[in-house]
Parts: structure tokens; C-alpha cells; sequence
């Protein structure tokens, strides 16, 4: 009994971790209607600047690269005809970005303290957030589902690629400061195990989860979006800016996985592996719903419990192993009584 | 003025049904065949046989299996690798254990026991759509992997759970050297592709269609949705599984579960996202350019490098061409949704009209 519940709370606090990431995908399914595959790289994308700045710096090429681009968007912003309102110099916006762009060129091999790196990388993925909002999804606004999804399995491969090429492909440990050992007073009380980096991690998720909450629903910006997510053009039609909304959403998906890589690198060390978290959180995604924020809670406890439980009672009958499926077998199984997903919203056809 | 089709008038149902009804089209697929079987045999050294021509095929016919599923039927699938892990185990499979087992029957089993796999990682089909439908295929991909991976009886228990295939004998002749193998593997292509284009232009084809565009409406009329899509998924499972036992048999010799990995499933998909999905000449374009263009950029990013001054570091290849690759594809999807097929369409309807487009 005891080792049943050391494993199940395990499972239920690893499940934590894949709802983590699953929430990132939720994010941007709820606003955009995208199921953005690359939300897996960009865990590992965060994860790995941020224990590139701690270790050296900002490689030289890319801050440069970064700089350049910056300060040309600050010269379109103050051109004439072009930027804020009517045609009107965006003074503040050319300044913000010379400031970024600044400041980029000031991190070249300096390397950053934790919390620095952390910021560092925050502005970093907004930054890619916003990219990739103006880039990928504008370009094919009004194409089908299906073209956006592939758009974001190459959008995996950009990453991943510039990831590795901007910090090259060792893997790297990560140390956020907390201690991933058993916690004494749960262990004197109940005897059952659990390690106090995984309680932390909950802690942290529960917190994320919270927020983000608060934020879809009580904030002017959470009913924006909630608007977008509904239709977009009756969203347009009442003057909620769909461009703007949609980039919000993207940064806030790079923040929700700069959190998830911080844990999972601390956790696994930073390494290109992070990148198939991602499909652990597919099936986290199907059971919940990609709708729900709840959901995706849910369902990674879920998963995570079952999983566990499957490779320490299941897995020596038909020879261990099965983790790298048995959750998609539990999705697929519960889809089939409730094809949207737990939380999920039910659509009605009609021709 | 070379492609005006004035004057080609069809006057039999049979000459109006025929797959290429423009006679210069007729003249083009007969060259182009005609070179692929006698000119390039003989022209093509060893290396571009073994490394660019015979892979070529052998994912082109993936692509078109996973073309049928996915361009024709609308089911997305991210499990194609595991298709082809099940052909190219189960061809094994049949060829070690049967003594009698001719291969090209073994390997067309190969493709029925992927067409049954397929079967029945297709059933969730019949329930889920969409985005939850490609999820739900990935559960193909590792299952698939896992289960030979994990039961040694799949790779006759070698230690390392590689399988290494036997000799190619047809009626006791033994297709070795590449340019035999590349004839073997362009005429089973060529025969299957043929297959494909008459099947996506028949009844069942229209039906996959349907379903694709809109699956409720399609039900509506009287389109059967389990023996469709089922068949869809068998279809497409069959081809990709036949293009595993080539791929095992004819190409890497040597294979391990491992090798049949996402990646591979993601390539494929990126042909005919690049070819065009919804289109058999795409399947062909799209494996094509993905085959060839890692090779192109191996040879020429670093002498473009050292002509610009800069120092590739080691691995940076791989990552640029990761890079690319990701640029390339949301560029496709922007520019050109229908891929490179449509744009050869684009340049067939320039073409009728040139040099007087008035």
C-alpha cells in the first residue's frame, strides 16, 4: 500500500510537470484556434538560453544578428508613414526597440547570474512569441486548421535548430535551487517518499494555473481573447485588435514554457530529450480537451498517475518499457467514450 | 504551341476516361519513363543509384501511401514510420520462416500486415476528427516502434534487435548490384503509383474525397464513413508498408526498430506538404526535393561559408539544414498551400497558352 502511494503520488506530481507544458499548447489553442506543436521546442529553446547565459553569454553572431534586426525595426518605427496611429513617429516604440537591441549587444560573453539569465531569456521568448505571431500565423491567416499545425511542425524544426545552433547540443545541467530529495517530515509521518523538487514544481504549476485563470477571466485582456478564441471576425467586428491579441497570446506561451523548461531542465538537464516532453503533453491535451485550462490539469494528473502505475504493476508482464505509449493508449481508450476530451467543448456539425 | 490540345477531340467514353487525356502529356510520361528505364540505368554511376535514385522511389511511395490517407481521405496521420517498420519487419518475417516464400509475395504481405496494423490504428477514425485524430496516430508510431523493439521474436532474436535482409531472388535471379535493385524498385513504383492514380479517380477515390471536404455532408449522401476511411487507412498503410520492406530491402540492407522514428514520419509528411498534398505527382516532387536538398546543402553550405569568410563549426550544417528546412516548410504552407504540384500546374496552363496569349 505504501509503495502503491509513493508511486501514485510520483505519477500525480511528474503528471503536474505535463500539464505544464499542455498548458502552453491550451493557451494558444484557446485564443488562436492553433494546435501549436512547437511548443515543445520551445521548452527546450528556453531552457536552453537560459543555461547559455549562465554559462557564457549571448554568442556574438546572434546578439549582433538580434541587434541588427531590432534597430532596423526601430528606424520603419519612427519613418515617415509608418508606425503608431496614422502615420505618425512611434518615437517610444524606436526607443524601446534601440534599447533591446542595446542591451542585446551588452550581453556578448558576459555571462549572467540566475535570476539575470532568467529575465534575459523572459524578454527572448516573448520576443520569438511575437516573431512568430508576425512571421508564421499572419501569413496564413484564413488557411485551414490542418495547414497552421503543419506550419508549427516546421516552425519545431526552426527552433530546434536555432536553439542548437545559437548554444550547440551538450547537454547541460541546470541548478534553480531547489534540492531534489525526499522531504524528512512527510517520510517520519506517512513513510512514503516524495521529493521535494516535484512538490515544489506543483507548487509552482498551481500557481501558473492560478494566475492564468485569473487572467482569461477577469481581466480586460482574458475577455479579449476569450472573444478571439470564440470568432474571430465577430472579435474584429467589436474592435478587439486581433494581431495584437494573438502576439500577447504567443509570448504568454514562450513565458508558460520558459517556466516548463526551467523545471524539466532542472529535472532532466537541459538537452534536446526536452523537446519529446512536448509529446508526453499530446496526450495530456486529448484527455483534457484542448480547450481547457482545467483540462489540461486534469488530465496530466491522470496521465501521470496512470502512466507510473502502468510501468510498476503492467510493465514487467509484457517486459517495461511502456511509458513511451501506454499514455497515448489511455488517451486514445477514454477518447472513444468522449471524443472531445474531458473539458473539451463539443462541436456540432452542421452541413 | 508545343501544348495546345485544339484539335485532340475525345470520341470514345474510353478516350475520355483515359488518365492523361492531352496526347503531349501521353508523349511526356512515355520519355520520362522510357529514360527512368533505359537511359538512367546506364548513366547513373553507383552512388547516385544507391544514395539518391533508389531512396528517392522507395519514400516517394511512402508519400504517396501517406498522400492517400491524408491529401485524399483528410486524416492526418503522424504515424508513417511505424507503417513501414511493420512492412519491412513482417516481409522479414514471412521470408525467414516460410522456406518457400518468393520475395516479392513476402514483401506484398509485408504491405497487407501494415494494412492491418493500419486497420486497427485507424478505427479511432470513426470517432475523433481532427487535430485528436493525429494525436491519436502518434499512438501508432510508438507503439509500433515499442513492440518490435521489445519482443525479439520480431528481429529473430539478434541480440542487438537489428534485422539484416537476405538476398533479392526472383525466379532465381538474384538482384544485386544497384542498377538491378533500382529497375526491381522502379518497376514495383511505378506499377503501384499507376494503381494509385486510377484508384483516386474511381468511385472509392471520390468517396475519400468527400470525406475530406466535409465528412458530415458526405455521410449524408450515402458515403459508408467505416468502409471509407478504414479503407483509406488500409490503403495507405499497405503502400507505406510495401515502401518499408523496399526500404529494409533494397536500400538500407540493415534495420533496426529505432530507425523507423518520428522523424522519418515527420519527413514524410513534409513531401507532400512540400509536394503537394491531394496529388500523386507531388508525392513524387516533394520526396525529390527533400531527398535531395540535405545533399545539396551538405555540399555547398561550407564552400558559400568560406566564400563569405566565416567558419562553419562542426554540427552547424545540421542545424542550419534543421533551420531551413522549418523556414522552408512555413514558407510553403504561406506562398504555395498546394505545393510544388500546383506550381507545375500553374506552368502547364502558362504553357497552352504561349507564345500568344491572346
Amino acid at each position: 500500500m505504501q509503495f502503491f502511494l509513493e508511486v501514485l503520488i510520483g505519477g500525480l506530481l511528474s503528471g503536474v510537470m505535463y500539464s505544464l507544458v499542455a498548458l502552453g499548447f491550451v493557451l494558444i489553442f484557446k485564443a488562436s484556434g492553433v494546435f501549436n506543436f512547437a511548443q515543445g521546442a520551445l521548452v527546450f529553446l528556453a531552457a536552453l538560453t537560459t543555461v547559455g547565459l549562465m554559462e557564457r553569454g549571448a554568442p556574438g553572431w546572434i546578439a549582433g544578428l538580434i541587434a541588427a534586426i531590432l534597430l532596423g525595426m526601430a528606424v520603419l518605427a519612427v519613418r515617415k508613414g509608418r508606425g503608431a496611429a496614422l502615420g505618425g513617429r512611434d518615437w517610444r516604440k524606436a526607443g524601446m526597440f534601440a534599447a533591446i537591441a542595446v542591451g542585446t549587444i551588452l550581453l556578448i560573453h558576459k555571462p549572467l547570474p540566475f535570476w539575470g539569465a532568467v529575465a534575459v531569456t523572459l524578454v527572448f521568448m516573448v520576443g520569438v512569441g511575437v516573431a512568430t505571431e508576425r512571421v508564421v500565423l499572419r501569413p496564413l491567416v484564413n488557411q485551414p486548421p490542418i495547414s497552421l499545425f503543419m506550419a508549427t511542425i516546421g516552425l519545431t524544426f526552426f527552433l530546434e535548430g536555432l536553439a542548437q545552433a545559437m548554444w550547440g547540443a551538450n547537454v547541460r545541467g541546470l541548478d534553480i535551487g531547489i534540492p531534489d530529495e525526499p522531504i524528512q517530515w512527510v517520510m517520519d509521518r506517512w513513510g512514503v517518499l516524495v521529493s521535494s523538487f516535484d512538490l515544489a514544481g506543483a507548487g509552482i504549476a498551481a500557481v501558473l494555473v492560478a494566475s492564468l485563470a485569473v487572467f482569461f477571466n477577469k481581466t480586460r485582456i482574458g475577455r479579449a481573447l476569450r472573444a478571439v478564441a470564440d470568432d474571430h471576425q465577430a472579435a474584429l467586428a467589436v474592435g478587439i485588435p486581433l494581431k495584437q491579441i494573438w502576439a500577447i497570446v504567443w509570448a504568454a506561451a514562450g513565458f508558460v514554457a520558459l517556466v516548463a523548461g526551467l523545471l524539466w531542465g532542472a529535472r532532466n538537464g537541459v538537452q534536446f530529450a526536452l523537446t519529446f516532453v512536448a509529446l508526453k503533453a499530446l496526450p495530456v491535451l486529448i484527455l483534457g480537451g484542448f480547450e481547457s485550462i482545467a483540462g489540461a490539469i486534469v488530465g496530466g494528473l491522470i496521465i501521470g498517475a496512470s502512466e507510473k502505475l502502468a510501468e510498476v504493476y503492467i510493465g514487467p508482464m509484457v517486459g517495461g518499457g511502456i511509458e513511451s505509449w501506454f499514455a497515448y493508449v489511455v488517451a486514445l481508450l477514454f477518447l472513444l467514450v468522449r471524443p472531445e476530451g474531458l473539458f473539451g467543448e463539443k462541436h456540432i456539425d452542421r452541413v | 504551341m508545343l501544348y495546345r490540345e485544339a484539335g485532340q477531340f475525345k470520341a470514345t467514353y474510353a478516350e475520355d476516361q483515359q488518365i492523361f487525356p492531352i496526347r503531349q502529356d501521353r508523349i511526356a510520361i512515355t520519355a520520362l519513363l522510357l529514360v527512368a528505364f533505359l537511359v538512367i540505368p546506364f548513366v547513373a554511376s553507383d552512388y547516385w543509384l544507391k544514395a539518391i535514385l533508389i531512396p528517392f522511389l522507395i519514400f516517394s511511395l511512402a508519400a504517396l501511401g501517406l498522400n492517400i490517407l491524408t491529401g485524399y481521405a483528410g486524416q492526418l496521420s503522424l504515424g508513417t514510420a511505424g507503417f513501414m517498420a511493420v512492412g519491412a519487419f513482417a516481409a522479414y518475417n514471412f521470408e525467414l520462416r516460410v522456406e518457400w516464400m518468393p520475395i516479392l509475395v513476402s514483401w506484398a504481405l509485408g504491405g497487407l500486415a501494415a494494412a492491418l496494423v493500419g486497420i486497427v490504428f485507424g478505427l479511432p477514425s470513426l470517432r475523433i476528427k481532427g487535430f485528436y485524430l493525429a494525436v491519436a496516430t502518434l499512438a501508432a508510431q510508438f507503439f509500433i516502434v515499442w513492440a518490435l523493439t521489445k519482443f525479439p521474436w520480431f528481429s529473430n532474436y539478434s541480440s542487438s534487435g537489428v534485422i539484416t535482409t537476405g538476398k533479392t531472388e526472383i525466379f532465381g535471379y538474384v538482384f544485386d548490384s544497384p542498377r538491378e535493385k533500382y529497375l526491381l524498385v522502379l518497376a514495383i513504383v511505378v506499377l503501384m503509383a499507376l494503381a494509385a492514380k486510377n484508384m483516386v479517380r474511381s468511385e472509392t477515390g471520390r468517396a475519400w474525397m468527400a470525406v475530406r471536404d466535409m465528412d458530415v455532408a458526405a455521410e449524408v449522401v450515402g458515403i459508408r464513413m467505416m468502409h471509407t476511411k478504414l479503407l483509406a487507412f488500409a490503403v495507405s498503410s499497405f503502400y507505406c508498408g510495401v515502401a518499408g520492406a523496399l526500404y529494409a530491402y533494397a536500400y538500407i540492407g540493415t534495420v533496426e526498430p529505432e530507425g523507423f522514428n518520428l522523424d522519418l514520419s515527420f519527413r514524410i509528411l513534409f513531401m507532400i506538404i512540400i509536394g503537394g498534398v491531394g496529388s500523386i505527382l507531388g508525392s513524387f516532387l516533394g520526396a525529390g526535393f527533400i531527398i535531395l536538398f540535405p545533399i545539396f546543402l551538405n555540399s555547398y553550405a561550407d564552400p558559400i561559408a568560406h566564400a563569405l569568410g566565416i567558419d562553419l563549426p562542426p554540427g552547424m550544417t545540421s542545424n542550419l539544414e534543421l533551420m531551413i528546412f522549418g523556414a522552408l516548410i512555413i514558407f510553403f504552407l504561406a506562398v504555395e498551400p498546394h505545393g510544388l504540384a500546383r506550381l507545375w500546374q500553374i506552368g502547364k496552363e502558362k504553357l497552352r497558352l504561349w507564345p500568344f496569349p491572346h
